[in-house]
């Protein structure tokens, strides 16, 4: 049996892991085609301002494109070191989609930032300006790609179990790759990066305009950030609904605890604005309702109910009981192969299977469970209600102040009246963070919310780890978390003195005398 | 053009190949250059002069290395869950070296003070030549065979330890590969500097391609006398497997059985040889284009020796050993390898092109007046 520790250790250190990789990558969706945008303005009018512009707003785009690289290189090898019954499991399906995400997008994006750092004297402007388009092009594909197999685990299509192997197989391609799921996450998250590039570029063009520095500069920028962001704050929110709508289909359980709601109410249910969920009573000590608003958000009709915590529990119980068989047949039949009749048992039950094998939690032996560990695997099959509650309603909140925050900086954009108020620069300021805050929220409710799942209702997250022991981990952990420390603070330092410099700092040197402070001994 | 099972399987065998073979010339000589950065770099100017060779490139040839283990995971899941997590240290070292190369190409030249810059530098020269040692070492413990046993549910455990790895007969593959990706930093160099740097990298060039060719072979010599992996009965091995259901025996020579079985695969050895040699003489007459390509051959064919000595083994189990990962049974589904295969076809040409386009775009030598012309603009 795995050691429970190296389950919780393992999964902190892919949660932290994860975390950091996305606190670069959602900068480098949305930078990449603002980047675009100011170079396609620098082709058609020919203004260098908007070349400076690129240039500019591309060295920062580096310094935090450098970090988003390092931590990905983690997480591209963390299933095998960390997840490696996962990675023999569902490997045979899973490994597709980032195989050719290397194939066609890293290569792309890599390939391209390089021209797009040092090409700038040796490609013509269409050709430079082609160079950036595809390498935003590829940094959105690497998106679509990971999102795919992520899709793919909160709700497995396609994937068939193979009693030779032992594992998942492939079996529907298309399926895979044209997953609901995978499609509404990829729109709302790159959505959710397109608006932390805006917020970014539009935070640090007010304080230019607060300061007074590089004003003509700041403007221009300035207005490109509030109209993108406008676009990806009403994208980010519509296609946050799509979220909800897919989730509603595919995983109840994350829908319910998302919601804090226990009972199953007759069609269309109401919504929960605030509450206290309490875990013991299953109930809510206190709520704020709007009646009717999440059964018409969540299932689109006025009809169809939706079912509550202590519903889905009973479900899974029945399930969990129905997939023990089914592994108890497997391994009989696996055992002597010419058992027919436990080759039929394990095929009535199959669909079942990942339900059985919740209880392996609880003991080793699946002829020893006892009513208990029936309650207790199908009290664990819906995750704790109160975190997920209260981050979603963290996201959703932030995600209505960005969209105000968006909507009267592209207004006073058009009006041209923005640089006289210095509330909406201050306000574009201080929400910097905002998005960041709201992505690491969102994928908190995403991945927390498909516990005890790693592969939703496939194969549990006990069971996915490898054999290591806790003392690796802490290791390992410690390592990561120093490591990526040290050199977020690296980068927060040099992307602070870059901003600070603004424009300048493609020309003039940002310290004096730079070859003598470097002694030359050859 | 449909493949059946058994033809998948070799073509996958290959691709991995391919993928590390492309990994060792491009990643290898922007890596072999970090490997001589302090030792060729006598001043800042020159090692700017360095990092700007591979500058535009060392990202996308990273990439290389990214995609093969994409690769391993798509198409031997097995081998991707048991060797990373067992050897879970070896890898992490991997990890966390090459965490210095994309910061400190970035960040190193974005400050003005020496001591930031230098502290990079020593990072980069850590993040090329660890993972170069690393990756000789993890091969040499392939020969040797890797302790980890299988259960009936195909749950793996690894029961060495990280010490355990660093054998001296790993620690000689380590050697190899390390002058394999110094010689190929050192060619690289040699084509894209001039002057007195240039003529640096010339000689360090001649010491690698001489350790090579003594490591390499010293580790032939040793491998002779190994025990090697045999596989002594498993079932159509055009059909789906799990690593137990074959049996696996061990004997003196045996990684020797296929040179001994097609001799012309005597070929492949003898490339490598002539690799480094023809590197060599590019070295000493200046033509360094050829230097570069020879010293690619080599690395082609380096990786493709031990690859035809351990075939069909990939991973062999010194404490289990039918559970060895072969690459019979440790690979995807017929429906993966195929899906994948058709994708590889498409991409891979596609990738070849642009990259061979950004080559073009960015060639030229790279000198110390260059460097100082674009002070702001280069890393
Ligand atoms: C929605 C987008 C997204 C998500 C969910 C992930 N990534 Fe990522 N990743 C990117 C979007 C991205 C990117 C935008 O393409 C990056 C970020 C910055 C960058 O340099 O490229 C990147 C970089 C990046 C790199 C470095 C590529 C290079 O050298 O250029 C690797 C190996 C990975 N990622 C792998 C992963 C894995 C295995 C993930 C899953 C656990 C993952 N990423 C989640
Ligand atoms: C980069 C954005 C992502 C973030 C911020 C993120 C966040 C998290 C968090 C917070 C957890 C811990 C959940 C828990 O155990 O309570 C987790 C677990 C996990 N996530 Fe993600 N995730 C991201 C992307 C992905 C992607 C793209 C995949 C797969 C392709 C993935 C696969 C997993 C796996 C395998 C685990 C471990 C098992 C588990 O605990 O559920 N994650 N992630
Ligand atoms: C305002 C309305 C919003 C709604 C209704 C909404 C809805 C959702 C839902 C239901 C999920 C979970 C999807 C799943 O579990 O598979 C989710 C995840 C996520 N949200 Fe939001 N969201 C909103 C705003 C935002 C904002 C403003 C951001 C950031 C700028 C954001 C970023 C994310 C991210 C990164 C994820 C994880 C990836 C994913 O599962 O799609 N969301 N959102």
């Amino acid at each position: 049996m795995i050691d429970p520790m190296v389950v919780d250790l393992s999964r902190l250190q892919f949660a932290a892991t994860a975390m950091y990789h996305f606190l670069f990558v959602p900068l480098t969706l949305g930078l990449s085609w603002l980047l675009v945008v100011m170079e396609a303005a620098y082709v058609m009018t020919g203004k260098d301002v908007y070349r400076d512009m690129t240039k500019f707003w591309g060295k920062l785009y580096g310094i935090n494109f450098a970090l988003g690289v390092t931590t990905g290189i983690t997480m591209e090898f963390q299933f095998g070191t960390n997840w490696a019954y996962y990675s023999h499991y569902v490997g045979d399906i899973f490994g597709a989609p980032l195989a050719i995400e290397g194939l066609m997008a890293f290569f792309l994006e890599s390939t391209m930032v390089g021209l797009f750092f040092f090409g700038w004297n040796r490609l013509s402007k269409v050709g430079h300006f082609s160079v950036t388009l595809l390498m935003a092009l590829g940094t959105n594909l690497s998106a679509v790609l990971i999102l795919i197999a992520n899709g793919w685990m909160q709700d497995p299509v396609g994937a068939a179990f193979n009693p030779v192997t032992m594992r998942m197989e492939l079996v529907d391609f298309a399926a895979l790759v044209f997953n609901p799921v995978a499609q509404s996450k990829f729109v709302h998250t790159v959505a959710a990066g397109y608006v932390t590039g805006s917020l970014f570029v539009l935070g640090i063009s007010s304080w230019y305009l607060l300061k007074g520095l590089h004003v003509d500069f700041a403007r221009r920028s300035f207005r490109i950030a509030a109209a993108f962001g406008l676009a990806g704050c009403l994208s980010v929110i519509v296609l946050g609904d799509e979220s909800g709508y897919a989730v509603s289909e595919s995983q109840k359980s994350k829908l319910a605890a998302i919601e804090a709601m226990w009972e199953t109410e007759p069609a269309p249910a109401g919504f929960n604005l605030l509450a206290w969920p309490n875990d013991a009573r299953q109930a809510n000590d206190w709520e704020v309702r709007i009646p009717y608003a999440l059964g018409l958000i969540a299932t689109r009709s006025v009809s169809k109910t939706l079912p509550g915590i202590k519903e889905i529990r009973a479900a899974n119980r029945e399930r969990i009981e129905s997939g023990r068989l089914a592994v108890l047949a497997l391994e009989a039949w696996r055992k002597n192969p010419g058992d027919l009749e436990a080759k039929a048992r394990f095929q009535a039950h199959e669909k079942d299977m990942g339900y059985g094998l919740l209880l392996k939690k609880y003991t080793e032996d699946l002829t020893q469970v006892t009513p208990t560990m029936l309650d207790q695997a199908a009290h664990d099959s819906v995750p704790r209600v109160a975190p997920l509650f209260w981050t979603f309603r963290l996201m959703v909140a932030l995600g209505f102040a960005m969209l105000a925050l968006v909507a009267l900086a592209f207004w006073h954009g058009m009006k041209g009246t923005f640089q006289d108020k210095p509330w909406l620069l201050r306000w574009a300021l201080w929400f910097i963070p905002a998005p960041w805050i709201a992505i690491q929220s969102g994928w908190f409710v995403a991945e927390y919310g498909r516990q005890p799942w790693t592969v939703f209702g496939m194969l549990p997250t006990h069971l996915s780890a490898s054999s290591l022991s806790a003392a690796s981990l802490y290791g390992s952990i410690s390592g990561f978390v120093g490591f990526y420390t040290v050199l977020l603070v690296a980068e927060m330092f040099l992307m602070f003195k870059y901003a600070r410099l603004g424009p300048d700092a493609l020309k003039a040197a940002p310290a004096p005398a730079d070859a003598q402070a470097v002694p030359a001994h050859s | 053009m449909l493949f059946d099972y058994l033809t998948l399987k070799l073509i996958w065998w290959l691709l991995v190949g391919v993928l590390l073979i492309g990994f060792a010339i491009m990643d290898g000589h922007d890596m072999g250059v970090g490997i001589l950065l302090p030792i060729l770099g006598k001043d800042d100017t020159d090692r700017r002069v360095m990092i700007n060779t591979v500058a535009p490139h060392w990202d996308g040839n990273q990439v290389w290395f990214i995609t093969a283990g994409g690769a391993i995971f798509a198409a031997w899941p097995f081998v991707y869950a048991t060797a990373f997590s067992g050897m879970y240290w070896a890898l992490l070292l991997v990890l966390f070296a090459l965490f210095f190369r994309p910061v400190g190409f970035e960040y190193r030249s974005k400050l003005p003070n020496p001591a930031w810059r230098r502290s990079w530098d020593w990072g980069l020269f850590a993040g090329s030549a660890v993972p170069a040692l690393v990756f000789g070492v993890a091969f040499g413990n392939l020969f040797q065979g890797v302790p980890f046993h299988l259960d009936e549910t195909m749950r793996s455990f690894y029961t060495g330890s990280f010490w355990a790895l660093l054998n001296p007969f790993a620690l000689l593959c380590g050697v190899v590969s390390l002058s394999l990706l110094a010689l190929q930093g050192a060619t690289f160099l040699a084509h894209r500097t001039d002057g007195a740097l240039q003529a640096r990298a010339r000689s360090a060039g001649l010491v690698a391609a001489t350790v090579l060719l003594l490591s390499f072979s010293a580790g032939g010599l040793w491998v002779s006398h190994l025990d090697g992996y045999v596989i002594r009965s498993i079932p159509d091995v055009g059909g789906a497997l799990n690593p137990l259901m074959k049996e696996v025996g061990r004997e003196t020579g045996a990684w020797f059985a296929n040179y001994r079985a097609h001799a012309a695969l005597w070929l492949v050895p003898a490339v490598a040889y002539a690799g480094a040699l023809l590197a060599m003489a590019g070295l000493d007459r200046g033509k360094t284009l050829l230097a570069f390509i020879a010293s690619s051959l080599s690395c082609l064919a380096v990786i493709l020796t031990a690859g035809v000595a351990l075939f069909p083994f990939v991973l062999p189990s010194s404490t289990m050993p039918k559970a060895s990962l072969t690459a019979w049974d440790a690979t995807s589904s017929y429906v993966t390898l195929n899906v994948m295969l058709y994708v590889a076809l498409i991409f891979t040409p596609i990738v070849l092109a642009y990259t061979g386009w950004a080559y073009r775009v960015m060639a030229g030598k790279v000198t110390r007046d260059y460097v100082a012309a674009n002070d702001k603009a280069l890393y």
